[in-house]
């Protein structure tokens, strides 16, 4: 096996690139698993739809930032729905993604007629295509940036925090007059609508949308998200640079994923791998505690 | 103030677990009453508090707080008339948030909560004079995240919090059981000043007969899913524990079979 060092360092910056892609929707599934403590799988299909929908709309003639707002909106209704099977309907969390996301493998394909759809670069005005990974290494580091900002103040409000408390305790929550369940929807939408947008995104930058492409998305989010904590949750307290260690989570992880490949490993071998890497990542910490917990040095509760 | 009017639950109805935890109940409470409710286990005084604060609907009967019937009121609607603190210290605040923003979150108990910024500046001052009066250091805090409190603290905190904004009615679910007996002591005498000071209405359910009959100016007895003993005013301030065993055993046809209840 000849393993050439400088192939490695050519397929950084894509790497880097879609981890920036990839780390607009990592922020939306912190949004779901940290803040709300609820593991939403609508996102392997609510990615495919932003997708699809930036896609079609977009090949019809539509501006592009526009069809980016409209995938977003579309994330939104997938989250909207997962909400509601959720909170109106008392369909246990993880089943009601589930769900959302069989329905949504339906949905799409209505979107596209087919099962992929390519949008060229070169007859189109995309905002970032991987073949110029500089323009979209900075066009997506500008929406994380702009993301992180936003979310940072709207988790500062009154529904932002009433919408963390009911991630945090909910029986406190309602004593305290909130409405659980509407927080619980309005969160689903929130990070659907970023899933989506981060969807349209990603059909830009491979050139296309495929009915596939969310396959695992779920895994590759929370890989980011536990990525980002393990390395930076001791030092990253304040929520707009857990935010941002969410992002560089998303970075890491597809570098690792570049390594592998580099390694001689098949593409198809990813998703095998992706789940090793979440499994490894998310033992790390009952490990560490069960160590703590044996010897007797004081640990303190983990409170991640 | 608070009306409870022949309420009934029953809990898992048609199965081999079914438990009829209300039968009938009912209660009125005049403004400023500070009633302890004492009762064995699965006599149904925290069943009492939840269907007060609408954690589920009742099967039958009606709620009514300040001449408002709240019945169909779903909880996070029925908190604007109501100050809770739980049993379990953890129950009360939300772990991973700071202390300021758990006071901030109390102080918008039944607001709307829109857009606007979570805290004002002017509140952190307000925040800091009230935990002052606990004196348990934590105004120096206010940034400190309350996963790191203590369960006492975090009860005082939640007990703070749940007169921010004054109840028309105040619930203690046990609030002390789980600490340690200086705490609790210390929580207790905290929740009597509070009330006091505010003049609230309140109801206070314990395992601690002695807190019982040494706290408040009414106490109600529970079991089987109704008061079966009440008793208020000078009648109560002459009780004893001996007193209330035997009347217990009067009142119920049986005897008060509760180590927990006895030790106090």
């Amino acid at each position: 096996m000849n393993l050439d060092i400088m192939a490695l360092m050519r397929a950084l910056p894509g790497s880097i690139a879609q981890g920036l892609i990839w780390g607009v929707m990592a922020i939306g599934v912190y949004i779901t698993y940290k803040v709300l403590d609820y593991a939403d799988l609508t996102v392997d299909g609510s990615i495919a739809t932003g997708g699809a929908v930036a896609v079609m709309m977009m090949l019809s003639g539509q501006n592009v930032y526009v069809a980016l707002i409209c995938a977003t909106l579309a994330g939104m209704a997938a989250g909207l729905v997962t909400g509601l099977f959720h909170a109106a309907f008392g369909i246990p969390g993880i089943l009601s993604g589930i769900l959302t996301q069989l329905g949504l493998y339906s949905i799409n394909m209505r979107i596209m007629g087919k099962s992929n759809q390519a949008i060229s670069v070169d007859k189109y005005d995309l905002i970032l295509s991987l073949r110029d990974i500089p323009k979209a290494m900075m066009v997506s580091a500008l929406f994380c940036v702009i993301v992180i900002g936003v979310l940072y103040w709207f988790f500062g409000t009154e529904l932002g925090r009433a919408i963390r408390a009911t991630g945090n305790n909910e029986n406190m929550s309602r004593a305290q007059g909130i409405n659980t369940m509407v927080m619980k929807v309005i969160g689903l939408m929130l990070s659907n609508g970023l899933v989506g947008l981060a969807g349209g995104l990603y059909a830009q930058y491979q050139g296309n949308a495929d009915v596939n492409m969310g396959r695992g998305a779920i895994v590759i989010g929370l890989a980011a998200v536990i990525i980002g904590g393990v390395i930076f949750g001791k030092l990253f307290t304040n929520f707009a640079l857990r935010l941002v260690s969410v992002v560089v989570g998303a970075i890491l992880y597809f570098v690792v994923i570049a390594v592998v490949l580099w390694l001689g490993l098949e593409t198809t071998d990813m998703k095998l791998i992706s789940a090793l890497i979440v499994a490894a990542f998310l033992a790390v910490p009952h490990l560490k505690g069960r160590y703590n917990a044996s010897h007797v040095k004081r640990g303190g509760k983990e409170n991640a | 103030m608070l009306e409870l009017k022949n309420v009934y639950k029953t809990f898992n109805p048609n199965t081999p677990s079914e438990k009829r935890a209300l039968n009938g109940l009912n209660l009125t409470l005049e403004e400023g009453d500070f009633v302890t409710v004492i009762g064995g286990n699965g006599a149904g005084k925290s069943t009492m508090l939840n269907a007060i604060a609408g954690v589920w609907p009742i099967d039958s009967g009606s709620v009514l707080i300040d001449g408002q019937d709240v019945t169909k009121l779903p909880e996070h609607k029925r908190a604007l008339y109501l100050g809770r603190v739980f049993q379990d210290p953890m129950n009360g605040t939300a772990a991973d948030m700071e202390i300021e923003e758990n006071l901030a979150l109390a102080l918008r108990r039944g607001q709307k909560r829109g857009l606007a910024w979570g805290i004002r500046s002017k509140e952190r001052e307000e925040y800091k004079e009230l935990l002052k009066t606990l004196d348990l250091g934590l105004e120096t805090r206010l940034r400190a995240k309350v996963g790191l409190l203590s369960g006492g603290q975090r009860q005082a905190l939640t007990l703070l919090m749940a007169t921010l904004k004054k109840p028309k009615l105040l619930l203690l679910d046990e609030h002390t059981a789980a600490l340690d007996p200086k705490t609790a002591a210390k929580v207790l005498e905290l929740s009597d000043t509070i009330i006091e000071e505010h003049g609230l209405t309140a109801l206070m359910v314990t395992h601690n007969m002695k807190d019982a009959i040494s706290h408040g100016n009414r106490l109600i007895m529970m079991a089987d899913g109704k008061i079966i003993l009440d008793i208020k005013g000078e009648e109560k301030k002459k009780l004893t524990v001996d007193d209330l065993l035997h009347q217990f055993s009067v009142a119920s046809g049986s005897e008060f079979a509760n180590d927990r209840a006895l030790l106090g």
